[in-house]
């Protein structure tokens, strides 16, 4: 898509995307290139110097029983965080728009965790489940569950995958919303003369129908999950105990900042660069298919 | 809807209001904690009513902060407040302008290396400061930038999601406007912000919206960057308060606190929700 009519000027055009090109090279280039250039580099023990040590960062990365720990727990992580959050926010959505009445409302009542911040969110859960004054802690007690998340490293994923998730749902549901209203009703009458219950509509219509959302929605989860969930892990169990909970991201940071260790952080940020990326692509894949369809 | 189930829609309320109850929850609990005393608060399981401390506690979150031992986060509310406006509005502003004299110069121009600067921008997408925290942080360092509002604001002004946003904004504007205002004798700024600027409204108040939301939120960056607690937010604060060893005695405060950091954001999304809807779906296209 061209403009037909544009302006002529010769210096004009370079002025004004020189902001954002400036900040665009200074923030993201130069870093993004640096960590490239460090995850092959170590520093000496006095932090002086750094030598060349081709891949030996990310040898040892892979050998390193804590960042294959890492994996697991991303992986065990996002996949609750999107199942759960995908589903609950399905069955929701689905129940709203069928409805006649009140789905403004309860759009409106709906939307708002959105603006929650990631580490309000952990710290509002945290209370929930908190052992003492806790409500759910208190619930999970009288079933005589052993509960402390703090030393347990289940409850402590359990208590990241609901903060991370109840923070989704508002997304997730404002999407499948907009994608079901968009789906005509023709279809969905036509398909009920022929004598298809709701659950046959469902699953032969309007679910097909839904499923370019679905899959905008899995790939932005997964994303979500993977980086945006850092203020929940650090609020609420800065990786613990004993990295039950340390995803990659918190690794990164952690590694870096806390450990000292720039040639492995690096090498963890070109892994996690090369993440994104293959998301990326997969999310503009989908794009293209949506163009066709 | 296609056939009449009074029972269905009665279970479908149902649903919806019970949603909207776990929802909130949350919240409901920490405004409670925050309505009670420490003694009040000290049973098992908490009240579940409302106690007559909220204002009280409310007011010494704000002005003096919890007073912890571990911790020298004595830091009153309403300077992280103030922190985290001046972070969120800054980046929300920053963010549009840069945004929008970007996507002018890419859609109303033609000159070389043009696709070279579209992607260049739409690149930055794939690198979130997640993956590159340390080089990042160290550039911030090395100009002089750490514990200042430019360290904070500067490195996430820049964003291609605003970018493309107007970018397909500015398309859709006929170019019989850009015709017209050529034969009245305006020049490309003069268009911009006589023309272009003011048919951006709905489009700027969206992407105002969604910026405000991330900025406010931001976590991490504030985390490398405000080691001096004069610079930090108060969603940060709130991260570090409720891990600190000796919190017990400060949740009333600290739960008050946390209402604090969500009402700005959670306001801006009810108040402007018909733009924010727009600004969230419009930028995901």
């Amino acid at each position: 898509m061209e403009k037909r009519v544009v302006f002529h000027n010769r210096f004009l055009p370079y002025l004004l995307v020189a902001p954002q090109i400036a900040i665009t090279l200074v923030f993201f280039f130069w870093p993004a290139s640096q960590a490239v250039v460090q995850s092959v580099l170590r520093e000496d023990a006095f932090g002086t110097s750094s030598y060349f040590v081709g891949l030996e960062n990310f040898q040892l990365l892979f050998e390193d029983e804590y960042y294959a720990n890492s994996f697991k727990v991303t992986a065990l992580f996002s996949t609750l965080v999107t199942t759960l959050g995908l589903s609950i926010s399905l069955v929701l959505a689905v129940t709203a728009d069928r409805l006649v009445r009140g789905t403004t409302i309860y759009k409106t009542l709906m939307i708002w965790p959105y603006a929650v911040a990631p580490a309000v969110a952990g710290a509002l859960w945290g209370f929930v489940f908190l052992p003492g004054p806790g409500v759910f802690a208190w619930l999970l007690a009288q079933m005589g569950v052993d509960w402390n998340f703090h030393l347990n490293g289940g409850q402590a994923m359990l208590v990241i995958v609901v903060a991370a998730t109840w923070k989704q749902i508002s997304y997730n549901f404002l999407f499948f919303l907009a994608g079901l209203q968009a789906i005509p009703k023709s279809l969905v009458e036509a398909a009920s003369i022929d004598g298809a219950g709701p659950f046959r509509r469902f699953w032969t219509i309007v679910f097909p129908l839904l499923s370019p959302t679905l899959f905008f929605l899995i790939v932005v989860n997964v994303v979500y999950a993977f980086f945006e969930t850092f203020g929940v892990v650090h609020s609420l169990t800065r990786g613990g105990p004993a990295k039950a909970t340390e995803i990659l991201v918190y690794k990164v940071w952690y590694d870096g900042f806390e450990a000292q260790d720039l040639g492995g952080s690096a090498a963890q940020s070109v892994i996690l660069m090369a993440i994104v990326i293959g998301l990326t692509v997969i999310q503009f894949r989908y794009i293209e298919r949506k163009v066709h369809y | 809807m296609i056939e009449r189930r009074p029972i269905a829609d009665a279970v479908g309320h149902l649903i919806l209001l019970l949603a909207i109850f776990i929802v909130a929850f949350p919240i409901y609990l920490a405004v409670i904690a925050a309505s009670h005393t420490i003694e009040g608060l000290s049973q098992t399981p908490m009240p579940m009513l409302p106690g007559s401390e909220l204002l009280v506690n409310t007011a010494k979150a704000l002005f003096d902060g919890p007073q912890m031992v571990g911790v020298s986060g004595a830091t009153p509310a309403i300077v992280l407040l103030g922190n985290s406006l001046i972070m969120a509005i800054a980046i929300a502003v920053g963010k549009i302008v840069i945004s929008l004299l970007s996507a002018f110069a890419i859609v109303y121009f033609r000159f070389p290396l043009r696709n070279f600067f579209f992607w260049m921008i739409f690149i930055t997408l794939m690198l979130p400061v997640e993956v590159r925290i340390i080089p990042t942080y160290k550039i911030v360092a090395d100009l002089g930038l750490l514990d200042t509002y430019t360290g904070l604001v500067l490195p996430l002004i820049a964003s291609a999601t605003a970018t493309f946003l107007f970018r397909q904004f500015f398309m859709t504007v006929p170019d019989e406007l850009i015709e017209a205002a050529r034969i009245d004798g305006a020049g490309p700024m003069r268009f911009f912000w006589d023309v272009l600027v003011p048919l951006s409204r709905t489009s700027i108040a969206a992407m105002f919206v969604i910026q405000f939301i991330y900025g406010w939120n931001q976590y991490l960056w504030p985390l490398l960057i405000a080691s001096d607690y004069q610079y930090q937010t108060i969603v940060l604060a709130i991260g570090r308060l409720i891990r600190a060893p000796d919190a017990f005695y400060e949740w009333p405060v600290i739960m008050g606190m946390a209402v604090l950091a969500l009402l700005p954001p959670v306001a801006v999304v009810l108040l402007m929700q018909r733009w924010f809807i727009k600004g969230l779906v419009e930028t995901e296209k």
